[in-house]
């Protein structure tokens, strides 16, 4: 089979600032200075005519830390809203919301190293050998010292090539799944009842909640072998260490929050929490979409991961910032894409992120922004969003052309250093961001990244162990780290088995949570359950990806079992219409005996050959506002030979 | 590193290092040993990430009462062993495998190769013009790097981390027996119909250059690699989120090679092929 060479599109690195001077006119090339005075002007009439919640920031989780500080602070003292959010919200944050219902803090639990140490790894809706290869590297260390693996997922991976046991659960029943492992583990008599007393509260309602999750139940709605299920079951309870790994194929969901809750009731049942080799680990996508979260740069918490409720915390910002800070949450990024749709939100100011390839049901999206008042984009692209904006502002790449730090999925805050000069008039995001607020009567002077870090050191206690020169000592540290002499714990929780209750912080809720099946049904018209992801060797919307020459590259299919495909009567290559109720796109065909019949796998990768997020559903989690892009329901059809392209 | 569970405290273990007393934890080697006394030992085939392979023999050393000399790199400290490091015989065999490896391998590429050359009187051309042991052209079969196994020392170092010490891949083995004895893909096929994934983590552990990245292949053929030139900074991934570390080797202000830092606790030395050569898209500058 021979693989067609199509080249993706590549961008090239804006170099000066854009602006135009009305909607139906192209883009022309501006002085910094006028480029500024726009973006700012409009941001004052924005909250001059239609108040501080007419302005929304979209911060970048591929930014530093220190940016998404800069960010979330320009758009709580500045523009007075809470409006600040990130593309966290199309991936993890249900993670984040799960972790912090049941343990008051958002982060994983374990360090990458002690899934070398453990006994029994299960890595649920996640193709790590793929999506986050080094993390698995250390799960193979894990296995070859005796670790065994299981893998839940609907396709059999090439995770699942290294597994124990592959349990190819239908799309979008992880909940039944993940209730009859815990009624098996009760009904067996294997759960933690020491661990379940002291340090967990909830627990006779769960186990009311999953009784009627029987196994042979669970097998019908789920698809996977009642033995299998079993097996899982007892192998997680009866580990003496088990660490639990989840990824988007938990959180891509409508009741993505749910899902993530009915993991961790897992590991309240058996105990594989706040151990050294326990936890429950989510891998984050992005490179510093956990840091983004810790900034602040999310509408409900503040810097340090402080929730903006407590009346404590708002003082503390307010007499730093010297500004009042709303005692409300701000809009997540499905509610500012809702509330575009009606008009409420006027601006805004984009950095980084790409909304009108990366959203679901990106038509919808595209309509959307194209009704703002006020665009600013700031991106070191002219990406698809960029083309829409009013003014755009050429950025630095964060990780090669500035100095500050990311935050990794093991929570570990580590040092990025500037490696390139910036092209052309290129700025530094902070430097940008800086004289955007100035221009509105905020006057900050940062003498570098570090300045900034330490401003967030002295109020996020989670952060302020981390000098600069001990994170370069150390090569990174792992939050929380509170203090500037003792080495941080690799864990998180270890306070759950305290004996003292006093040590032991508030008892770790069970989340009730019910089975919601997908939103977007299959049925006659539409009998495929599409599911999306990523490969091996590309990046999202390939902005980013698709700047290099990988020998792997297919371009975008859409990818078939071999039983599929006959019954369709297609072959590889073939291109055919692929339907949903949202949209249409054409794709050629790839058979991949890792699906199942009636599973389709596609991704995002190639939006400008095959725009995937045309299929997809927005329903959202109603806690989180992460889209269901991993359940769509589509249709296949040959394309009349006419229309075959040779 | 952050503070983990360190097990059982090491009893050291106390030895002669060339007539000084040498003390190190139960479990050093030989050559653990010498680099801590600030001895420079040659070696090849050993690197900082992998289990030794014990296939070069260049950092052979005389230990006491044995009837061969040990490699330093795999060989452990024990308690009360005399070792001498610097003597006639142990400086005689490394002389011999230098002229072996000079003799039939291009060793240009090869860092301070000619510096040991040098120090202990090899003579390479000893074996004359026949003794080149492979003699074909660099192999470019894709954009990411080149194999160029005329500069093979068979270390074996590219066949352990791709298979099962670290990448897992098992795109590389070693076909042939004894003189014929070559590392290939299954089947000798182009890399472009192998398992590889391109992940540049044997590139990595090269020691001589028969791996390398295309962009330093290329500009080493244009003349225009110059290491002196460069800048190496460590940052961290733009890719996902577990957040590796790459060391940036940039020259005129482009990138031209991306390496791991070996002692990182994230990644130990190995990226995939995002984070080795996913770089490109900031330097399309025009």
């Amino acid at each position: 089979m021979k693989k067609r060479d199509r080249t993706p599109k590549t961008y090239t690195r804006l170099t000066h600032p854009l602006v135009r001077d009305a909607r139906d006119e192209p883009f022309r090339r501006a002085t910094w200075d006028e480029a500024l005075a726009r973006a700012a002007d409009g941001f004052r009439r924005t909250r001059e005519a239609h108040g501080p919640d007419a302005f929304a920031m979209l911060s970048c989780a591929r930014a530093t830390n220190e940016m998404n500080y800069v960010a979330q602070k320009f758009t709580r003292v500045v523009m007075g809203t809470n409006n600040v959010d990130s593309c966290n919200r199309t991936c993890h944050a249900p993670s984040v919301a799960g972790l912090s219902a049941a343990f008051g803090s958002g982060g994983g639990t374990s360090s990458y190293e002690e899934v070398e140490h453990t006994d029994l790894v299960v890595m649920w809706g996640s193709n790590a050998r793929f999506a986050h290869p080094i993390f698995f590297q250390h799960v193979l260390k894990g296995i070859r010292n005796g670790a065994r693996m299981y893998a839940v997922d609907p396709r059999r991976t090439s995770t699942a090539e290294w597994a124990e046991s592959w349990l190819g659960l239908n799309v979008g029943t992880d909940i039944p799944l993940a209730h009859a492992v815990g009624r098996e583990i009760i009904h067996a008599g294997l759960h933690n009842k020491a661990f379940i007393e002291r340090a967990t509260t909830g627990f006779d309602e769960y186990a009311e909640l999953v009784e009627p999750w029987t196994l042979s139940l669970a097998e019908k709605v789920t698809g996977v072998p009642a033995a299998a299920i079993r097996d899982l079951a007892h192998a997680y309870a009866t580990a003496e260490r088990a660490q639990l790994c989840w990824t988007l194929g938990i959180t891509e969901h409508h009741n993505g929050t749910d899902n993530v809750r009915a993991l961790i009731n897992l590991s309240l049942l058996t105990g594989h929490v706040g151990r050294y080799g326990s936890g429950v680990q989510p891998l984050r996508g992005q490179n510093n979409v956990q840091g983004g979260g810790d900034m602040g740069a999310i509408p409900n918490r503040l810097p340090g991961f402080q929730d903006i409720l407590d009346a404590a915390h708002r003082v503390k910002f307010e007499r730093a910032w010297g500004a009042a800070i709303q005692p409300r949450y701000g809009m997540t990024l499905t509610d500012m894409f809702e509330a575009m749709e009606h008009g409420e939100l006027r601006a805004v100011y984009c950095i980084g992120e790409n909304p009108a390839q990366s959203e679901a049901d990106s038509e919808q999206a595209i309509r959307r922004l194209a009704a703002l008042d006020h665009l600013v984009v700031q991106d070191i692209f002219l990406t698809k969003t960029a083309e829409m904006a009013d003014v755009v502002l050429p950025a630095t790449a964060a990780w090669a052309e500035t100095d500050g730090t990311t935050t990794n999925s093991e929570r570990r805050v580590q040092r990025v250093r500037a490696a390139l000069t910036p092209p052309g008039e290129a700025r530094e995001d902070i430097d940008i961001i800086c004289e955007v607020a100035a221009r509105l009567g905020h006057d900050w002077k940062f003498a570098d990244s570090e300045a900034v870090w330490n401003e967030l050191r002295a109020l996020s206690p989670d952060h302020f162990g981390m000098t600069y020169d001990r994170l370069e000592e150390h090569q990174g540290l792992q939050w929380p780290c509170p203090d500037l002499e003792v080495l941080p714990s690799s864990f998180l929780h270890g306070r759950l088995w305290e004996s003292d209750p006093a040590l032991r912080g508030p008892a770790a809720p069970f989340g009730l949570v019910a089975h919601d099946p997908p939103v977007d049904l299959t049925d006659e018209s539409f009998p495929i359950r599409l599911t999306t992801g990523r490969r091996l060797d590309s990046y999202n919307t390939g902005v980013q990806s698709g700047g290099y020459a990988s020998p792997l590259r297919r371009g975008e299919y859409i990818e078939l079992c071999p039983e599929d495909a006959e019954r369709y009567g297609v072959v590889v290559g073939e291109e055919v219409r692929v339907s949903s109720r949202r949209g249409v796109v054409v794709a050629p065909v790839w058979v991949d005996p890792a699906l199942r019949p009636g599973l389709a796998f596609m991704t995002m990768h190639f939006p400008d050959e095959v725009d995937t997020n045309q299929l997809t559903i927005e329903a959202n989690c109603p806690i989180a506002g992460t889209a269901e892009f991993k359940a769509s329901a589509i249709r296949i059809e040959k394309l009349p030979v006419a229309a075959v392209r040779s | 590193m952050t503070a983990i569970p360190l097990g059982v405290p090491r009893r050291l273990v106390e030895f002669t290092l060339d007539g000084q007393e040498a003390r190190v934890p139960e479990g050093a080697t030989i050559l653990d040993a010498c680099r801590a006394a600030g001895k420079d030992i040659p070696t090849l085939c050993q690197g900082d990430t992998l289990t030794p392979k014990n296939a070069c023999r260049v950092c052979v050393v005389e230990v006491e009462g044995a009837r061969t000399l040990a490699p330093a790199c795999s060989r452990k400290a024990e308690a009360g062993m005399e070792v001498r490091t610097d003597t006639e015989r142990a400086r005689h065999s490394r002389k011999v495998v230098l002229e072996l490896l000079a003799s039939s391998v291009n060793l240009s590429t090869t860092p301070r190769a000619a510096e040991w050359i040098k120090e202990y009187e090899a003579k390479p051309d000893r074996f004359g013009p026949d003794a080149a042991r492979v003699d074909e052209e660099p192999r470019v079969d894709n954009d990411l790097y080149v194999r160029d196994y005329d500069k093979c020392i068979l270390c074996y170092k590219c066949v352990d981390a791709c298979g099962d010490q670290w990448q897992n891949t098992f795109a590389i083995s070693v076909v042939g027996r004894g003189f014929d004895a070559r590392i290939a893909v299954e089947h000798d096929a182009p890399l472009t119909d192998s398992a590889c994934v391109y992940c540049g983590n044997c590139v990595e552990v090269c020691p001589t250059g028969a791996l390398s990245f295309k962009s330093e292949f290329d500009m080493r053929a244009a003349g225009t690699w110059n290491e002196a030139e460069q800048t190496e900074t460590t940052t961290v991934c733009a890719y996902c989120g577990v957040g590796c570390n790459l060391t940036l080797h940039v020259q005129d202000n482009e990138i031209v090679k991306v390496t791991s830092p070996h002692d990182n606790p994230v990644t130990h030395g190995n990226l995939c092929i995002k984070g080795r050569f996913g770089y490109q898209h900031v330097q399309n500058r025009d």
